[in-house]
C-alpha cells in the first residue's frame, strides 16, 4: 500500500481532473511539437505531406492518450509495471523474429496506421518496472548486492535485445535511463563509481591496445572514432555528416537564415535531415535564438517534472517522473550533442521534433504518467 | 507489506536528494550545449556561412567567342560558326536506347560516337549532359527539335567552332585552331581557367597561334546554385565573356588566292609585300592543305596524306623554307663591294667561264664565260666569275654584314609557326659551328648565294622590298587590332649611298627587260608596270668535274629532288616600286624558267589589282597566258564584311 492510497483523501473525481491537469506543461509539450511541425513543414520544402500532417495527427493522439493515462491514477500504473514490461518484451522478442526489415534493422511491428517500435515503448516501461521495484523494496535493503542484481538483471535483457537488432542508440538510453533509476532510488555511490571506473579503465584499455597483437576493436571500429574525434580526416566520408551539420549549424549564425531559406538543408547536403538531423535544420534557419529557445523549452519541460517529482510523496511517482524526465533528457541531449559535433553519430531521434509515431507517442504517453503523478500528488 | 513513516521519510529526502544531483547534471549538460551552440552559431558564424557558400555556390565559365580574322579589304578570313549539336540527359530520358534509336532514325548518327556517348551517359551522374552528335545540319537540328516530344531528355544546343571559309588559302597564314591537348597545357605552360571548358578550342598554327593572346578574349562566369549531388538548381548571376580580339590583316585575299593558284603543281612558296610599308600582301606556300580539317581533329588517313606527300604540303615554305638564295644574292655582294669601295661601277672583270683558285676551279654557268663584264652586266647577265673576283676583294664578313642589313639570316617578327633565322655566314660562324677555319672557296661560294649561305623567300622578299627603296622596310602581317593601328613602320633610310643603290637598281631592270637578261622573257609590255628583279638558281648537288667534262645533266633528266631550285626576285614598277616579290620553286630547275614566270604573273596581279589581262605581256606569249589563266582555279571574290567592309562583328 503506497502512501498516497491513505494520505490522498481528497482526489481530484471525474473530468474535474482536468482542472488539475499541469497545463503549462502541455503548452510547453505542445510548443516543441509545433516547432517540429514548422520544420517538418521546412524541410519537405514548404510542404505539408509527407511528414506535416501524420506527424499533427500523431500528436493529436498523443495528446489524448496523454489525458487518458493522466486521468487514470498513479497507483494503478505502479500496478500495471510488471505487465507493460512484460508485453514491451514479448514485442521486442517478436520483432527478433518476425519484425518487418526496415533500415537494415528490424525495429518496428506495423500497427496499420502507423509502425510501432517496441524499444521505444521499452524506454517507459523499463523506468516504470524499476520505479515500482524501488516502491516495493524496503530502502535499506536496496545497496545490497542482490537486490542491485535483480535491476541489472531487469535492465540487461531489453538491452541485449536491442543491441542485437542492433540500435546501439536505444541501447545506450535504455542502460543510462535504467542506471540513472537506480541511482535516483538511492543505490550506494559505490556501485556507480565502480561502473564508472571501470568505463574509464575499458576505454583506456581499448586505447592502449591500438595497434598492439591484443587490440580490442577492429580497425574500422578505430577509423570511425578518429572520424568522429576529426571529422576533417574523413570529409567525405563518414565523416561528411558531421561536418556538414556543424556547416549547417554554424551558417545559421545568430538570428539564422530564414524560414525556408536554410541551403544546407534544402540543397540535400545534410543526411536524415527529417528525423535524425532536424536540429540542424532549426539551427541554420533560425540561427542561435532558434536552437537556444528549444533548449530552453526541452529545460523548462526538464523543470516542470523535477518539480513534480519533489512535490509527490509516493516513491513510485517520483521515480518514475524522474525517470521519464532523464529519459527525455537523454534523448535531446545526446542528439544535439550528435550534431553538434560532441557526440558520436548513433541513431538518436529529437524528441518531439523529429518525425517519427512510436517515439511521439510513447513520450506522449510517458508525459500521461507524469500528469497522472502531478494529478495525483497529496494536497 | 508494511512500511515505517521513518523508512518513507528517508526514503523520500534521499530521492531528493539525488534528483537534484541528477537536475544539477542535466543542467550542467544543458550549459555545455548551449556553449557550443554559442561557440559554432556566434564565434564561427562566419566561418560556416562561407563553407556553406563554396558548398552549394559552383563557378561555370562561359566561353568567350574567338577574335574573327580579315584581310586588308574585310573579307572574313577566320569566323566562328554555329555548330549544332544535340545533348541527351540520361535521367530526363526514361529508355535510352529507344529514344537514341528513334534519333538514329531521324538524324544519320555516327554509330562508334553513339555507343562512346552511352557509356559516358551511364558512367557520369544521371543529370549531366552528354553530347551525342555535332556539326549538325540546321536542318538536322530542327528535324530534332520537333520531334522533341518523342525524345525525352535530348536537348539541340549550339556553340562556336572555327571555321575558315576561304580554306587551303590561308593554312599558310591564319593557320588553324585545335582542342586543348595536354601536350599543349605542358608546352606553354598556359594556366588560363578557358582551357578547362569543354571542347575549347585555340590556336595551334600561324597566326591563330602566334595572336593567341589577343584572339582568344577573356572567359565569364556564371554562378549557379548547386545541391549536394552537384545538380544545377539556378542561375545566380553572370559576368559574360569577354570575346576575343579581331584581327585584320594586311594580306589581301584575292591576291593571295592568285598566289595559291599559280603556284599549283609545284612545290613553292612566294612573298609578297608592298615596298614602301613592309605590309605582306601575300604569304603562299604549294601545296596547301584545308586548315577546316585540324579543327575538327584531322583523320588519321588524311594525315598521312598530307605527311607523306613528298611535296610538303604541311611545311610554310615561304617563312620555314631555307634555301641558298643563288645568284639573287649577288646584289647584296654587289652592295657590299660598292660601299667598301673595292670596286668601281665601270671597271670590268674578265670571265672566262671559270676562276682558278689554287688549284680548284669555281666555274660560271655559262660554260664559255661572258667575257668583260662590268657591274651592271654582271647583274643582267648573272655573270658568276665576276663576283668570285668582288668577293675575294671584299672579304666574307662585309658581304654578311651587308647581308644582315638587308634581312637575309635575321628573323623577322611575323606572327607565323616555325620562322627561320636563315644564314649569312662568317668565319666565326664556320669554327664554331663546322670547327673548321673559313676558306677563300667558301667566300667564293658564299658570292653566288651557294655553300653555307641560306634564305627564306620572306627574307628574300624583305631583300628586295630594301633593295628598291633604299629604306629598312620590315615585314607587317597584322594591320589592326579590333581596329587600333597595329605597329606601321616606315622604315628609316639605310643609309646607301644613292648611286650605289640606282646602279643596281638599274641592273635589276636590265634582268627583265634587256635583250640579254636572265628575265627577258618575264617582262611586261605596259610601261606602267614596268618590272625589275633578279634570278637565282641554286645548285642543290655538286657538279663533279667529270660530270662537267662530259657535259653538265640538265634539270629535265634528273629525278625531281635532284634539280636545281629555281629563285626569283623582283619589283614593281620600276620607277615608282610598290611591290615586291620572292619566288622559290624547289627542284624548279632554272631561276629564268620557273620562278621568274610566277613571279611576274604575281606582280602584274598585284598592280592590276585583278587577273592582269594579256595586252600586258609580251604578243608572243598571249595566248599561252590566257590559256594558262582559263586553268587557274581562281575563286570569285568573297564578300567583304570585315571592319573597313561593313559591320564588324555579327
Amino acid at each position: 500500500m503506497s502512501f498516497l492510497e491513505y494520505t490522498v483523501k481528497s482526489t481530484p473525481n471525474g473530468l474535474r481532473k482536468l482542472l488539475y491537469v499541469n497545463w503549462a506543461l502541455v503548452i510547453l509539450l505542445t510548443a516543441v511539437a509545433s516547432i517540429g511541425f514548422l520544420m517538418l513543414y521546412s524541410v519537405a520544402g514548404g510542404s505539408m505531406s509527407p511528414w506535416v500532417e501524420p506527424q499533427m495527427q500523431r500528436f493529436g493522439m498523443g495528446l489524448v492518450a496523454m489525458f487518458v493515462v493522466a486521468m487514470v491514477p498513479i497507483w494503478f500504473w505502479r500496478n500495471m509495471s510488471g505487465l507493460a514490461y512484460g508485453i514491451s518484451i514479448l514485442l521486442l522478442l517478436y520483432v527478433e523474429f518476425f519484425g518487418a526489415i526496415g533500415m537494415g534493422a528490424q525495429r518496428w511491428i506495423d500497427l496499420g496506421f502507423m509502425r510501432l517500435q517496441p524499444s521505444e515503448l521499452t524506454k517507459i516501461t523499463l523506468v516504470m518496472l524499476l520505479a515500482a521495484y524501488y516502491d516495493w523494496l524496503d530502502s535499506r535493503k536496496m545497496s545490497r548486492p542482490l537486490y542491485v542484481l535483480i535491476p541489472l538483471l531487469i535492465i540487461a535483457v531489453p538491452v541485449m535485445l536491442t543491441l542485437r537488432q542492433p540500435d546501439l542508440g536505444t541501447a545506450l538510453l535504455l542502460l543510462m535511463g535504467g542506471g540513472a533509476v537506480m541511482f535516483l532510488a538511492g543505490v550506494h555511490w559505490a556501485y556507480f563509481a565502480a561502473v564508472v571506473a571501470a568505463g574509464v579503465g575499458a576505454v583506456t584499455a581499448v586505447f592502449a591496445s591500438r595497434g598492439t597483437p591484443w587490440q580490442l576493436l577492429q580497425d574500422y571500429q578505430y577509423r570511425r572514432i578518429d572520424t568522429f574525434l576529426d571529422p576533417s580526416t574523413d570529409p567525405l566520408g563518414a565523416g561528411y555528416h558531421i561536418t556538414q551539420s556543424q556547416i549547417a549549424l554554424g551558417s545559421g549564425g545568430f538570428a539564422g537564415r530564414g524560414f525556408m531559406q536554410g541551403t544546407q538543408s534544402r540543397l540535400n547536403f545534410l543526411p536524415e535531415k527529417h528525423t535524425d538531423f532536424i536540429f540542424t535544420t532549426l539551427a541554420e534557419e533560425f540561427g542561435f535564438i532558434g536552437a537556444a529557445s528549444l533548449l530552453l523549452l526541452y529545460l523548462l519541460i526538464l523543470l516542470f517534472c523535477v518539480i513534480t517529482a519533489l512535490q509527490t510523496k509516493d516513491r513510485f511517482a517520483s521515480l518514475v517522473t524522474l525517470g521519464i524526465a532523464v529519459a527525455f533528457f537523454l534523448y535531446f541531449a545526446l542528439n544535439m550533442a550528435m550534431v553538434m559535433g560532441l557526440a558520436p553519430v548513433v541513431g538518436v531521434p529529437l524528441p518531439l521534433v523529429s518525425y517519427g509515431g512510436s517515439a511521439m507517442l510513447v513520450l506522449m504517453v510517458a508525459f500521461g504518467l507524469v500528469q497522472s503523478a502531478h494529478i495525483h500528488r497529496p494536497r | 507489506m508494511k512500511r515505517t513513516p521513518k523508512e518513507t521519510e528517508d526514503s523520500a529526502r534521499l530521492i531528493g536528494r539525488r534528483s537534484l544531483i541528477v537536475a544539477g547534471v542535466m543542467a550542467g549538460t544543458g550549459a555545455v550545449l548551449a556553449g557550443r551552440m554559442r561557440y559554432l552559431q556566434l564565434e564561427r558564424a562566419d566561418d560556416f556561412r562561407l563553407l556553406a557558400e563554396e558548398n552549394r555556390i559552383n563557378i561555370r565559365l562561359l566561353p568567350p567567342a574567338r577574335g574573327l580574322i580579315f584581310d586588308r579589304a574585310g573579307t572574313l578570313l577566320a569566323g566562328n560558326e554555329q555548330n549544332y549539336r544535340i545533348t541527351m540527359v540520361r535521367e530526363d530520358a526514361d529508355d535510352i536506347d529507344e529514344v537514341l534509336r528513334r534519333l538514329s532514325e531521324l538524324v544519320n548518327l555516327d554509330m562508334g560516337r553513339l555507343s562512346r556517348a552511352r557509356e559516358e551517359m551511364l558512367a557520369r551522374a544521371p543529370f549531366v549532359p552528354v553530347t551525342i552528335a555535332d556539326r549538325l545540319s540546321w536542318e538536322e537540328l530542327s528535324t530534332v527539335a520537333v520531334n522533341a516530344p518523342a525524345l525525352p531528355g535530348v536537348t539541340p544546343e549550339f556553340g562556336l567552332s572555327r571555321i575558315y571559309p576561304l580554306g587551303a588559302d590561308f593554312a599558310h597564314v591564319v593557320g588553324y585552331v585545335g582542342p586543348v591537348s595536354d601536350w599543349y597545357l605542358e608546352t606553354t605552360g598556359d594556366t588560363d581557367p578557358v582551357l578547362q571548358i569543354p571542347d575549347f578550342q585555340v590556336g595551334r598554327y600561324n597566326i591563330e597561334a602566334r595572336m593567341e593572346n589577343s584572339l582568344r578574349g577573356r572567359a565569364g562566369t556564371k554562378r549557379v546554385e548547386v545541391n549536394a549531388g552537384g545538380r544545377v538548381m539556378r542561375e545566380l548571376d553572370r559576368d559574360a565573356a569577354t570575346p576575343g580580339s579581331d584581327l585584320q590583316l594586311t594580306i589581301d585575299a584575292g591576291l593571295q588566292n592568285y598566289v595559291e593558284a599559280r603556284m599549283i603543281g609545284e612545290s613553292a612558296g612566294a612573298v609578297v609585300m608592298e615596298v614602301q610599308t613592309g605590309d605582306v600582301l601575300a604569304l603562299a606556300s604549294a601545296p596547301t592543305f584545308d586548315p577546316n580539317l585540324f579543327v575538327r581533329g584531322i583523320s588519321t588517313t588524311d594525315w598521312n596524306t598530307l605527311n607523306q606527300d613528298r611535296y610538303r604540303p604541311l611545311a610554310n615554305k615561304a617563312v620555314q623554307g631555307l634555301y641558298p638564295p643563288g645568284s639573287t644574292y649577288k646584289m647584296i655582294v654587289a652592295m657590299a663591294a660598292l660601299e667598301a669601295g673595292v670596286i668601281t661601277p665601270e671597271e670590268t672583270v674578265y670571265c672566262g667561264g671559270f676562276t682558278e683558285l689554287g688549284n680548284r676551279r669555281f666555274h660560271c654557268w655559262r660554260r664559255g664565260g661572258h667575257g668583260h663584264m662590268n657591274m651592271i652586266d654582271s647583274i643582267t647577265q648573272s655573270c658568276d666569275v665576276y663576283y668570285y673576283e668582288l668577293a675575294q676583294r671584299t672579304g666574307i664578313e662585309a658581304i654578311s654584314a651587308m647581308a644582315r642589313r638587308f634581312g637575309c639570316g635575321v628573323r623577322h617578327d611575323v606572327p607565323l609557326s616555325g620562322v627561320v633565322e636563315g644564314l649569312a655566314p662568317t668565319m666565326q660562324w664556320k669554327r664554331e659551328n663546322r670547327g673548321e677555319d673559313w676558306l677563300v672557296g667558301d667566300t667564293l661560294n658564299a658570292s653566288i648565294g651557294q655553300g653555307f649561305v641560306l634564305s627564306s623567300p620572306l627574307q628574300l622578299a624583305v631583300m628586295t622590298a630594301r633593295l628598291a627603296t633604299g629604306r629598312m622596310i620590315s615585314p607587317r602581317m597584322v594591320k589592326s587590332i579590333d581596329g587600333r593601328e597595329a605597329g606601321a613602320l616606315h622604315g628609316e633610310d639605310m643609309g646607301l649611298h644613292p648611286n650605289h643603290l640606282a646602279l643596281i637598281q638599274e641592273g635589276m631592270y636590265r634582268v627583265n627587260n634587256h635583250r640579254r637578261g636572265t628575265a627577258y622573257r618575264s617582262r611586261t609590255e605596259d610601261a606602267a608596270y614596268t618590272i625589275a628583279g633578279k634570278t637565282g638558281t641554286s645548285q642543290v648537288r655538286n657538279i663533279t668535274a667529270a660530270e662537267r667534262r662530259a657535259g653538265v645533266i640538265s634539270n629535265a633528266d634528273l629525278p625531281w629532288e635532284r634539280r636545281d631550285h629555281a629563285l626569283y626576285v623582283g619589283y614593281a614598277p620600276y620607277d615608282n616600286p610598290r611591290y615586291a616579290v620572292s619566288v622559290v620553286v624547289e627542284h624548279g630547275g632554272g631561276g629564268s624558267t620557273a620562278a621568274a614566270p610566277i613571279a611576274r604573273d604575281i606582280l602584274l596581279r598585284a598592280q592590276h589589282g585583278d587577273v592582269p589581262p594579256p595586252e600586258l605581256y609580251p604578243a608572243d606569249q598571249r595566248r599561252e597566258i590566257e590559256d594558262l589563266h582559263e586553268r587557274l582555279p581562281l575563286r570569285p571574290a568573297p564578300p567583304v564584311d570585315g571592319p573597313t567592309g561593313g559591320s564588324s562583328q555579327a
